[in-house]
Parts: structure tokens; sequence; C-alpha cells
């Protein structure tokens, strides 16, 4: 029985002689990042039951309301889209920036530069809610119409915690410094926003593609 | 819209009383007067000792995973009473000459709050209370991987809890039973705030319960002792990480089907509404997508306790490990392909409710294996029926009738005949109170002196067994019998006289379960005032198997002054065999614990305020609240200073100190196990060394 055996325990040895406020050596943080992907899997659930309550609304629920192929263009999503995406291959240089120990100035113009088109594709997204209001598609109109707006709201909801989350993390880089805790922090973001990413590849495949083509 | 939302004069429980004075409005008035004394009684209670700051520092604060499990446990119990006084009360209304004493509405009312209290606010805290106290103890962990998050899970479901409990004092619960479908839980059909209590109420509690799921795996996945693998692993710890993986999936299903019905009911969404491209049905299919993996959830804690138990108390290994470890997998893979037999009826194809149906029966197999598992690790044990022991006995027998009942409701054409019958009641309850709580209370007795040093009286808690067993016969096997004669569930009053001596044979039931539950009342009295004569400080009280027995009682902390290296899946067993008394120490070095916060409980019982807003449509204090709640954990995410240290020279310490204990304590025999001679570490003297 060696003294590693007790390296596997919680908050484990290793931490120590660590500045006590930094007690979470590499051990801890990929612990937490296991747990947020857990958390994520949970998330997906979340979005893929939308998605199936959708996909069974957009076909019986038109009632006398539009039918996804008069309501969608593919115009304004598309763009959307490629905001998010560049928003996400922006997040994997701020994520590099940061393990290759870069300054910080980097990890955070990278971060500023992803939330920015971040708020575009809400913006759009919006502008899109906006549109569909006025012509009086509101989900109060058709069952069809409230899963729509509920699945792309839920969305748009996750991506607006992600900017204000990426905000505060700012602030945090700023005030506390490049420590372990706002990496993993940062890293749990990361996670966070590619998620996003992936389930709106869904999304706009399943609502705007599909509805436009159907 | 006023600052107060909808709430109006009327909603407070004692009004409708003075508008109308009759047994039913009398009845609701003095179930609010009870919460509102009650309540009242505690804080003078608490004034009055001096017990707030201890309360405050010992409890409410706390992030020790063992006193997070015994809070969830005291919840459970609290909400176990009201849950059984309704559910007599019920009984009495069935036989009492129709209509009966009670409104329909009030009838309506308590099967709605009786359900979900039973399946949310007791069955759930019992358990993940039981998966606190014990599982990180087996596995050879310090805490919970993520400490905080596990006192926010916490308090989360007290506050929905309490939610439940304020809506006897203020306005109603809803009256569409615990799945509340709609349409009949829209706003048209319940406009009042009764299905909001059940959204917000569930949401504070269904989060809770996700993020315990992901605590616990992430527990079991990170923190084993080394050389623990997961065959290695205790079988408690097997159903923890089943039960866990179906909290974090099955959870959601519930949430998502709760928001859509509150943005039908608040925000005039059509998720249900049939004339406007809604689909009610849906309702019931994400439903039951929660629902069924749900009663997994319930049932697999249940079978690790059985599996600990029962070995323990046969003085045998358990039989069959590895095809009881696959049978929880398969279990649990297999709950999320069954949930459509809750809806055979719905008007899909028959083929897809054959497929259903088949899968269904097939969970009756890996249950079978567990079952023979169980009797095997029995036969030719050296059997003690102490009171876990007891229940886990009853247990077999009792649930094996609920799986063939079970198996038959599987087949799709009986289902067609039972469905929203009495029988499908009976089944329910018959699965439910030996495989879930018979599980707990077994588990509660068995791992009790791990949480506070003694024993619970053995007498009480086998005349609690008894009146528990027969009471729960004669409660619900009438209820077989009248649901195959016709007689359909969540009726206020039958007319036909047929049904009336099942009813009342049913009724004596009732009382005689009430019984069995006041007799655990007393039973944990008469513990706490014995408690100097049943304490057990040496440990290991039944001559236990697993990791947790080699602690002393009650467990440090800490919990283990050096983590253990594991080589076997009975650690103590092996260990006892080697002639020792206490787990070899490895190096002790410096540890961490998680220092207390109140930002668990704040964040939760801001959250519960806010819900409290939602629900009386105070739009602006749900707001006010979620912004709070932001800015709480805002501070938290600030705070980097939450571990304090605890030296080597103290683990010494408590390390030599507990060796002195088992030094000095006699060893005891098999024989004088429930005597007053057991201070701990029991032995089989025919086999020790």
């Amino acid at each position: 029985m060696s003294a590693t055996t007790t390296n596997l325990g919680a908050h484990a040895p290793s931490d120590q002689g660590h500045d006590h406020g930094h007690a979470h050596g590499h051990d801890k943080s990929g612990t937490v990042i296991f747990g947020f992907w857990i958390f994520l899997m949970s998330d997906l659930i979340a979005f893929s039951l939308f998605i199936a309550t959708y996909a069974d609304a957009e076909w019986h629920g038109i009632a006398s309301g539009p039918s996804p192929h008069q309501l969608f263009s593919l115009g304004l999503p598309t763009v959307e889209t490629m905001a998010l995406l560049i928003s996400t291959f922006t997040f994997g240089i701020c994520t590099l920036g940061m393990k290759y120990n870069a300054t910080m100035r980097r990890t955070i113009g990278w971060l500023v530069v992803t939330l920015i088109f971040g708020a575009i594709f809400l913006g759009i997204e919006l502008y899109e809610f906006h549109e569909f209001w006025i012509e009086g598609n509101t989900p109060q109109v058709s069952g069809f119409l409230s899963a729509y707006y509920a699945l792309v709201g839920m969305h748009g909801l996750h991506v607006t915690s992600g900017i204000i989350w990426g905000l505060l993390l700012i602030v945090q880089m700023k005030t506390m410094g490049m420590t372990e805790l706002v990496k993993t922090r940062l890293m749990r973001l990361g996670l966070f926003w590619h998620m996003l990413d992936i389930v709106w590849i869904a999304l706009f495949t399943k609502i705007y593609l599909m509805g436009v083509l159907s | 819209m006023s600052i107060l939302g909808s709430l109006k004069w009327d909603d407070i429980f004692i009004v409708p009383f003075f508008k109308e004075p009759s047994l039913s409005t009398g009845i609701a008035a003095a179930a609010g007067g009870i919460v509102v004394l009650g309540a009242l009684a505690v804080l003078v209670l608490l004034t009055v000792k001096g017990w707030w700051k201890p309360l405050w520092t010992h409890w409410i604060t706390t992030l020790d995973h063992k006193k997070i499990g015994v809070i969830y446990i005291v919840l459970a119990a609290i909400m176990l009473i009201r849950g059984i006084l309704e559910a007599v009360v019920m009984r009495a209304q069935q036989v009492a000459p129709a209509p009966g004493f009670l409104s329909v509405e009030h009838h309506a009312e308590l099967f709605s709050t009786h359900g979900t209290i039973m399946i949310f606010f007791v069955a759930m805290p019992l358990l993940i209370g039981l998966i606190n106290v014990v599982m990180p103890l087996q596995i050879g962990a310090r805490d919970m991987e993520f400490p905080f998050m596990n006192a926010i899970s916490l308090w989360l479901s007290v506050g929905g809890a309490a939610l439940v409990m304020a809506s006897l004092v203020v306005g109603h619960f809803e009256t569409g039973g615990w799945t509340a479908y709609p349409p009949y839980t829209g706003i048209k059909l319940s406009p009042n705030e009764g299905v909001d209590y059940w959204i917000w109420s569930l949401m504070l509690t269904g989060i809770g319960t996700t993020l315990s799921g992901i605590n616990f795996a992430v527990t079991i996945y990170k923190q084993r002792a080394p050389g623990m693998t997961l065959m290695k692993m205790p079988i408690f710890a097997w159903t923890t990480l089943c039960t866990a993986i179906l909290m974090i999936y099955a959870m959601v299903p519930l949430a998502v089907a709760s928001v859509m019905l509150a943005l039908d009911r608040h925000a005039g969404f059509h998720f249900f509404t049939a004339t406007q491209g809604g689909n009610m049905m849906n309702f019931a299919n994400l439903f039951w997508l929660f629902g069924h993996p749900e009663v997994y959830i319930l049932i697999l804690p249940a079978f690790g306790v059985f599996s600990h138990v029962i070995p323990t108390f046969s003085g045998k290994k358990l039989y069959g490990y590895t095809s009881l470890v696959w049978a929880t997998v398969a279990i649990a893979v297999l709950s999320f392909t069954v949930w459509v037999h809750h809806f055979f009826t719905m008007g899909q194809t028959a083929h897809l409710n054959a497929i259903f149906g088949i899968a269904t029966m097939t969970i009756g197999v890996p249950t079978g294996v567990k079952v023979y598992n169980w009797m095997l690790t029995m036969w030719r044990g050296k059997l003690r029926f102490s009171t876990a022991m007891l229940f886990s006995a009853g247990f077999m027998f009792t649930f094996v009738i609920g799986g063939i009942t079970g198996v038959m409701l599987a087949n799709p054409v009986i289902s067609f005949a039972a469905h929203n019958s009495l029988f499908l009641v009976a089944h329910f309850h018959n699965m439910l109170i030996p495989g879930l709580l018979f599980g707990m209370f077994a588990g509660i007795n068995y791992w009790f002196p791990l949480a506070f040093g003694f024993r619970l009286d053995e007498t009480w808690g086998r005349r609690s067994f008894w009146l528990w067993m027969v009471g729960f016969y004669l409660t619900f096997m009438p209820l077989y019998a009248i649901g195959l004669m016709g007689a359909p569930r969540r009726m206020a009053f039958f007319t036909d006289p047929a049904y009336l001596p099942w009813l009342l044979v049913s009724m004596v039931g009732a009382l005689a379960v009430l019984g069995g539950l006041t007799s655990q009342v007393i039973q944990v009295w008469v513990s706490i005032k014995n408690r100097e004569s049943l304490m057990v400080p040496a440990g290991d009280p039944w001559d236990g198997r697993g990791l947790e027995w080699s602690l002393g009682c009650p467990v440090p902390e800490h919990d283990f002054t050096t983590i253990p290296n594991i080589t076997s899946r009975e650690p103590w067993v092996e260990a006892k065999e080697r002639g020792l008394r206490v787990m070899e120490p490895t190096e002790f070095v410096d540890i961490h614990l998680p220092k207390n916060t109140s930002m668990g409980f704040l964040v939760a019982m801001v959250a519960t305020v806010g819900a409290f807003g939602l629900i009386f449509e105070m739009w602006w204090l749900g707001a006010l609240c979620w912004i709070a709640m932001f800015v709480l954990v805002l501070i938290r995410s600030y705070d980097t200073d939450w571990e304090k240290t605890v030296t080597a020279e103290e683990l010494r310490a408590d390390y030599e100190r507990h060796k002195h204990v088992v030094e000095t304590t006699p060893k005891v025999s098999l024989d004088d196990e429930f005597t007053t001679k057991n201070r701990g570490l029991v032995f089989d003297m025919e086999k020790a060394v």
C-alpha cells in the first residue's frame, strides 16, 4: 500500500502545496468537465423532445395557421447559421489560445469575437420572430407555431445565457486572472457553445431546410 | 393586474370553511391549520431550545453528504405522514355512505396530492437521502464529487415540498391526479392555481433530482477507492449508478412536459389544444417517457439495499454478483423502452402495443433473476430476522405478486379491460410499497448507525414491519378484486353495494398501515431515548460485509482517515478474515473538505419564493427572484475559499482513537446482536478467528 493509493481520494493530496484558493489540480478540472458533459447530455434530451414535438406539429399542428412551407425562407436562416458556425470556430481559437498560454489578451479577444457573432445570430433570430409576429404568426396561432417558437426560442435562450456567461467570464479573467478555476469555466462555456452549434445544425435542417423543401 | 397576482382572500385555508361550513371544508381547514400550527410549533421549539444556531451551522449550511442525506430522509418522513393520512381519509370517504363526507373536488385534490407527494416528496427524497448517506462510504469516497451542487439539489427538493405544503394553506392543489393530463389541466378546465402548484413544485424538485443524478454518476465514475473496479463495486453503488443515469435522462421529459403545459396555460400556446393543432396525447407521451424510467429510479436503489441486507443477515456472500449487475443494467436500459404501456388505450396500432407489451414483459426476466439471486443467497444461510431482514423477506413475497399482476397488465388486451381500474391502483402500490418503501425502511434500519452511532430499536421496528405487511395486504388485495369487478380509480364514491365489504377491509388495512407508521415514529423516539444503550461506537453492528462497516459509528465528517486499497468485492469480510478489526491505514496526508456555505440554501429558497410568485401570477416576484438567484450564484462564483483542511495529524489521532475504541470493545456473538451487549463488532463466533 503505497502513498499513491490515496491519490484518487476526494480532494486529492496532490493539491497540497498549491495556493489554498486554487486547490484544484488537473484531476479536479477533468472531473468538473466530465460532470458538465453529463449535464449537456441531459440538456440534449430536452432539445430532442422539443424537436420530436416539432416534427409532429409541423405535419399535424398547422390548424388554421401557415404551413412551414408558407412561413419559412432560407435567406436569413442561412446567414444566421453562418454567424453561429463562425462563432464556434472563433471559440475554438480562443480555447487554443488558452491552451498554448497565449496572452490573456488574445483569449479575451477571440472570446469577444465569438460573442459578437453569437449576438448577430441572436439578433437575426429576434428579427425573424418580429417579422413573423407582425404578420400575425404568433405562437398562439397553431400547435405548429407553438412548437416552432418554443424550440427555436429555447435554443435562443441558451445562446443568450451563453453570451451572458461569456461576458461574465471576461470580467472574471480580468479580475481573478487565468486561474485553473476560470480556465475550466471557459472550457465548460466552450462545450456549451459547441453543443448549441450542433443543436442548431439539427434545427436548421429540420425546421428551415426540410420546411422549405416540403 | 394587482401586485398580489391572482391571490384572493378565499385562497386562505380557513376562509372557505367560514363561508360554507361542511365536513369537507372543515377537513381542509384543519389540514391547513395543522401545517400552520406545526410550522409555528417548530419555530417556538427552535427558539425555546436555542437550536437556531446549531440548526444553521450544522445542518442548513452543511455540505457533508451524510447530513444532507439525513435531511432528505427527514423531509421524506414528514411528507410520508401527510401522504398516509390522506390515504386514510380517502379510504374512509369511500366506505362512508355515498356521496361521502368530502366534496368531489376535495377528494380529487387528495388523490392528486397523495400521488404527487408519495412519488416526488417521499420516494425520491428517501432514496436520494439513503444514497447520499451510504454510497460514498461504500466506494471509499470522502464526499460527493460536487458537494455544493448536492446542497442545491437538497434545498430545491425541500422547496418543492414546501410548495405542496403551502397549497394546504394558500389556495388549492390541482385535481387532475399526479399525472395531470391536459386538456383537463389546461387553463379552461382548471383555471385556478392548482396545476401551477404541480408544475412548479415538480420543476424545483426535478431540477434538484437531475443535479443529484449528475452528482451520483460522476462520484461513482471518478471517486472510487483505488482498486475498486466497476465489477468490484457494491451492488448498491451499481443500482445508484443506474438510477443516476435514469435521473439524468428521465427527469428532463417531465420538465419539458410541464414547461409546455405552463406555456399553454399562461402564454396561450397550443401544445395540447386539439382544436388548434395541438396534441394532448403528446403530454401523456412525454410524461411517461419520464414516468416509466422513474419507476426504476424508485425501485433500483431498493434492489441495492436488499443485495446488502440479505447477505449480511444470511451470513453469506451475495449469490450471483455478476448476474445481479447485468440484471440491473438490463432493467435500466429496458426501462426506456416500455413507456407506451401506460396508454395502450390511446389509439395507436396494435403492432405498437404488441412491441411495448413484449418489452414490458421482458423486464420481468432480469427482475426475476434478482429474486432468485436473493433467495439463493438466503439458501442454507444462517438467517437472522432483524427489522431490515424482515422488510427484505416481506418484500420478496409481496413484490412477486405485484410483478405477476404487472405482467398481466403488460398484455395490451388485458390492459384495455383493466385500464384506469382499481386493479391498476392495486398493482402499482403492490410494486412501490414493497419495492420502494420496504427497501428504504430496510436500508434505514440497516445503515442508521452509520449516520447516528446507535441502532434503531428492534422491538418497535419489528412491530412496524408486521403492521405494514398486514396493512398492505388488507388494503390492496381487495382493490385487486373490485378492480376486476369494474371499479374505476379516482372515484369520490361508489354506489354499487357489492364493493362495500371489500372497501371496508381496505379501510381496516389503511388503519394498519397508519399503525405501522406510528410504530416507526415510536421506534425512532424510543431509540433516541435509549441511545446510550444502543450505541455501537466500534462500528459493524451486524457482522457487515462492505467497506462502510469498517468505519466507526457515527462516521466522522471526513469518512475515511485514509482511503483503503480495494482488492475484492467484500473488502471488509476479507480484512476480518485476516484478523483485522480496523482497516490498515495507508499514509496519512492532509485532506480538504468543503466548507459550510449558506448559498445552496439561499439559492433554493429564493427559487421557491419565485415559484410561489409564478403560481399566483405575481410575475414581478418571479422575475425578481430569478435575478436574485443569478446574483447569488455570481457571488458564489467569486468565492474561491471553499475548502478547509484536515491535517494528517488530526487524521492520525482520529485513527488512533477509533483503533482504541475497537480494541477495548469486547467481541459480540451473533446471538447477542439485538441486545444491549452489541457495542459494535459483531462476529459469527463459529467462523471468527
